[in-house]
């Protein structure tokens, strides 16, 4: 991470109670309180699942969503450090601290929803694992990760509490750390398509394909990007920062890049296996898939030209929409073209209760907060001359 | 396919002396065989070499001797009807003393039995049915003015095989029966075992299923031993799994479906017995799995809705009340059962469907405004840099300017 041709991050300040900070806080109580009565009472207390749909929005959204918003890290990890671009590396701590309560709160997130949470360590232990299951990828690489990417992190806290030989040592070992850290979320990316694709024809055509698993793995880095450019935003315009357009605007670039291949092999699976036409069926379905598609075709005309590409409106519209496609993708696979109405199994429903809801708000309260106060009070953004702090 | 080779290799003309001898067509009796097999357990072929057993005119000699008991047994044993039970128990096996069936009485009936014993010394199979007084040197039963102690002694001593029919015989069964007011039962009523002082082959049952006994007769003549028993001298084939385990009416125990008592709403649906004290779960006995008296799947006591009262079973039988509930063994009630019908979801709720609303209006409000402001701050920036066009300065540090006052 020695790289210093860059401001140096610096901890941006300020007051850490807030509107946006209160109303955190009060989304995570709430969280809290329900998850008691989830833990007391289990799932059917608080939840709208059922034998037909045994997977919710705590697992559509909270993981497999929540995960892969939280590629950010990883997706920049690559280029600054795989592909060598360092002039990328003031984004690597503000979107690897995305990722890790992203990571880590996906990790938190499957506990809630498994019916028998306290047999999970099963799932670790050597005479009890199943090598054989894409689940156990999933779980392993998820785990295996949120303690890479904490360990990623760590010089952030160590710089912080002044500890230079801790943090020295750590550096030595880095390397490895950050090629585990860009292996680990390639696996499980990939995996989480791979799930569906064991669930066969309790897929809508539309969603189920043998390339899914490639179609999450690209889908994952550009919403990594993606995220990043709205993560950048939000951030400049809350704090009252600069933009940090000299990066986003060619990193933009690369992301269209990787959503280009990513369109044309949706699309080429979709034509090569004859499934397009279910695209044409007036159905729900057909509908989230167009609007799938349009999430991430739009971005392609909004960015398109280089000189679209230096307006950060933009940039964050087109952010926002590729988090939405990719997001809507997940969900459609997840929940809406989950088909477990097959033969004589027919009546089944599924519409998350408020409950479930509050939850998931609770969880990306978790994720705004423990941003807000890293950022204000940890070295994670560069610093700047300008501090115009609220 | 060895069996079968060895199936088609029976001559034609011994099938057809089977066919007259036993009155019965020859796909009956191989039928017969087979199904005789599989009761015992016996792996694919043994129906060749029970068939040979019996198809062989060698009929060993049996001594049936009754005591303490009602003849249920032998009485189920004729009701046998596949095939005519009797016809068969009459011309496979030499039965030479049986006081209910035989013609002879008297003392010409203690002669047969003697010359019997005599002419098939340690060769003949006893069968003994019913219990054995041992109270004041077993006066309470006599033949011939003989004690049923000394006769059975007698008669073991050169028998090849001693087969205890009935719980009588297996334990001392109903007879044996302890009333809450003395220590013992009136006769002091013992099994065979007992008497004997040595281990037997017990079939018990009140009555047993005739073809347990069959199976252990037949498995005696085509392999010259009789079948591996439990400790309680029961054969394993029939006497190795619990009812409870095998019950037709078991996924309603597991789904907690109970008969509350007799003719109840539950009983009525053939619900499972437990609670009305069904021994089922304390009992072992194929009783489950194998039809009694081919009479039809539901002849038997659980199969026509009153629950098993354990008679194959030594201190539950006959000695715990009726309706008592039984002691589970191997399986225990579960405290929470599966739904009978299975919750299907439901439609999004109000409070639900207004806070997904919610959070994607707050969402799409935010990056709305958002994008505005960003949008603003741009248009600003671009018109900054445009009037400052080739003016010195630094007009990057203007426009952040600029926006922080945004």
């Amino acid at each position: 991470m020695a790289n210093n041709q860059h401001a140096a991050p610096a901890p941006v300040g300020g007051s850490l109670i807030n509107v946006v900070t209160l109303s955190c806080g009060v989304l995570i109580a709430l969280m809290a309180a329900i998850l008691m009565v989830r833990f007391l009472f289990g799932l059917g207390a608080v939840t709208g699942l059922n034998d037909g749909y045994p997977w919710g929005i705590w697992i559509a959204v909270d993981v497999v969503i929540g995960s892969a918003f939280a590629c950010g890290g990883f997706s920049v990890a690559m280029l600054v450090y795989i592909f060598n671009k360092g002039e990328y590396h003031p984004l690597v701590r503000p979107a690897l601290l995305a990722s890790l309560f992203g990571y880590t709160l996906a990790g938190a997130g499957v506990m809630f929803d498994l019916g028998r949470w306290w047999n999970v360590w099963n799932m670790y232990w050597p005479g009890s694992i199943n090598p054989n299951s894409v689940m156990f990828e999933v779980a392993i690489c998820i785990s295996l990760y949120i303690v890479v990417m904490w360990i990623e992190f760590s010089p952030v806290v160590l710089e912080q509490f002044g500890k230079r030989d801790i943090k020295k040592k750590v550096s030595k070992a880095m390397f490895f750390i950050i090629a585990l850290g860009t292996v680990l979320p390639m696996m499980h990316q990939s995996s989480l398509g791979t799930l569906l694709v064991v669930l066969g024809v309790q897929v809508h055509p539309l969603w189920q394909t043998p390339v899914l698993p490639l179609l999450y793995l690209l889908s994952a880095i550009f919403m990594g990007y993606a995220v990043v450019l709205f993560e950048s935003c939000v951030a400049s315009s809350a704090y009252r920062r600069k933009i940090e357009m000299h990066m986003l605007t060619p990193m933009a670039k690369i992301m269209l890049g990787i959503l280009v291949v990513f369109i044309v092999v949706r699309f080429g699976d979709l034509l090569v296996r004859g499934a397009l036409s279910k695209a044409f069926v007036p159905s729900v379905e057909a509908l989230m898939f167009w609007l799938e598609m349009a999430c991430c075709i739009a971005p392609l005309i909004l960015i398109g030209a280089e000189s679209n590409r230096r307006n950060p409106a933009r940039l964050f519209l087109a952010g926002i929409l590729l988090m939405l496609g990719g997001a809507l993708m997940r969900l459609n696979g997840f929940l809406i073209g989950y088909e477990t109405n097959i033969g004589d199994a027919g009546g089944f429903t599924y519409f998350p209760t408020l409950a479930e809801v509050l939850v998931t708000a609770g969880m990306f309260a978790i994720e705004v907060l423990g941003y807000i106060i890293i950022t204000r009070r940890f070295p994670v953004l560069p610093r700047e001359d300008v501090q115009a702090a609220h | 396919m060895g069996d079968m080779n060895e199936i088609f290799e029976t001559s034609r003309k011994t099938l057809q002396e089977i066919e007259q001898r036993l009155e019965m067509p020859r796909r009956e009796f191989l039928q017969f065989c087979a199904t005789l097999a599989v009761t015992m357990g016996l792996p694919a072929g043994a129906e060749a070499a029970v068939a040979k057993a019996i198809e062989s005119a060698k009929r060993p000699s049996v001594i049936w001797l009754h005591f303490q008991e009602c003849t249920g047994c032998s009485e189920s044993l004729l009701r046998a009807e596949h095939p005519t039970l009797e016809k068969l128990i009459l011309d496979v096996i030499s039965l030479d003393y049986h006081e209910t069936l035989m013609a002879a009485a008297g003392h010409q009936a203690e002669a047969a039995r003697k010359s019997a014993m005599q002419a098939n010394k340690g060769k003949y199979v006893l069968v003994v049915e019913g219990a054995i007084p041992t109270k004041n040197n077993g006066i309470y039963c006599k033949i011939g003015g003989q004690t049923a102690i000394d006769m059975v002694k007698e008669c073991a001593a050169d028998a090849a095989a001693v087969i205890a029919i009935g719980s009588c015989a297996s334990w001392g069964g109903m007879p044996s029966t302890i009333s809450p007011l003395s220590d013992s039962s009136p006769t002091g009523s013992a099994g065979v075992a007992e008497v004997l002082g040595k281990p037997v082959v017990t079939i018990p049952g009140c009555p047993p299923n005739p073809y347990n006994f069959l199976a252990t007769v037949v498995h005696f003549l085509t392999f010259g031993k009789l079948p591996e028993v439990d400790k309680l001298g029961r054969p394993k084939f029939a006497y190795s799994r619990l009812i409870h385990e095998n019950c037709e009416r078991r996924a309603h125990f597991d789904a907690g479906r109970f008969a509350m008592e007799f003719g109840d709403a539950g009983h009525r649906q053939g619900y499972c017995l437990y609670k009305l004290g069904c021994k089922g779960p304390e009992t072992y006995a194929n009783c489950s799995t194998l039809g009694f008296g081919d009479a039809g799947e539901n002849n038997w006591p659980v199969g026509c809705g009153h629950p098993c009262i354990g008679c194959t079973e030594k201190g539950v039988g006959f000695q715990k009340p009726i309706h008592q509930v039984a002691k589970m063994l191997n399986v225990t009630p579960p405290l929470q059962y599966p739904r009978i019908v299975e919750e299907q979801g439901k439609a999004a709720s109000f409070a639900s469907a207004a806070a997904v609303a919610a959070v994607a209006g707050a969402a799409a409000g935010a990056a709305i405004m958002l994008t505005r402001n960003l949008g603003l701050s741009h248009a600003a920036e671009e018109a900054e840099r445009a009037r400052d066009a080739g003016a010195v300065g630094d007009s990057d540090k203007r426009a952040a300017e600029d926006k922080a006052q945004v």
